[in-house]
């Protein structure tokens, strides 16, 4: 018992965040956190632009902010990370479903997350947006 | 390997509980997408209408009631995975469930006053 855990403790471990090299399907795991986490941050922000575009001539003023540079940024950035969450979210479903585990379709979808919601942000963003 | 779940089944729970409101989470913003495309909202009417109409009104109330619930789920596994001392993070459990419930009386307030 106390040979094991002394082995255990001599086990090789790196936590150095600077040099860790993450393998893409990983990369797509902590955007997944990172932009969950984003998310939650904006949900004041998120519901006072909601409540302030159905208030009366709020809608007007929201167009100005949609219209400005930085509202337009924070807003794609918005956009980016939901739509990076829902495609991620989606491959963390098949995975469930065992759909896709081998290592070549983990890191074949993982990828495919990646270009996915970058397309649908240029998509939807450019329609919601422009 | 097969496995017994044993136990309280609160994990369990919460893990389908993490699936279930992606999935209505989902569905709604195809539906969001669909009658923004169908609508059109150019003028503060058109975009007030979306919402105003009851079918809307009840299913974009069920995505903020997902959306918060799926939200505490992330986030206290946020918690749990880096603030070890348990005091700071029972207390960040409640703030965060605080937070959240006034978000969901907050989204019945805009929705309900339409």
């Amino acid at each position: 018992m106390t040979e094991l855990a002394i082995k255990k403790k001599q086990r090789p471990k790196n936590l150095d965040l600077k040099t860790i090299r993450l393998p893409l399907p990983g990369k797509v795991s902590i955007l997944h956190r990172v932009s969950g986490v984003g998310l939650f941050l904006c949900l004041p922000l998120i519901l006072a632009l909601f409540q302030w575009s159905l208030s009366d001539g709020g809608f007007e003023c929201v167009q100005a902010v949609v219209a400005n540079p930085i509202g337009k940024l924070v807003l794609l950035g918005l956009i980016w990370a939901y739509l990076h969450h829902f495609c991620a979210g989606i491959r963390f479903l098949l995975l469930d479903w065992h759909i896709g585990i081998d290592l070549p379709s983990a890191r074949k979808s993982a990828g495919l997350v990646l270009i996915v919601s970058l397309t649908l942000t240029a998509v939807i963003g450019g329609t919601l947006l422009w | 390997m097969k496995r017994n779940v044993v136990g309280a089944h609160y994990g369990l729970t919460t893990w389908i509980a993490q699936r279930a409101t992606a999935v209505l989470m989902a569905i709604y913003t195809v539906i969001f997408l669909v009658a923004v495309l169908v609508v059109q909202p150019g003028t503060a009417d058109a975009w007030r209408g979306i919402f105003a109409n009851g079918f809307m009104k009840f299913v974009t109330f069920l995505f903020f009631l997902s959306l918060f619930y799926h939200a505490w789920i992330g986030i206290r596994d946020l918690w749990m995975d880096y603030i070890k001392p348990t005091g700071v993070r029972l207390s960040l459990h409640v703030l965060t469930i605080a937070v959240l419930i006034g978000y969901a009386g907050w989204a019945s307030k805009i929705l309900w006053s339409l």
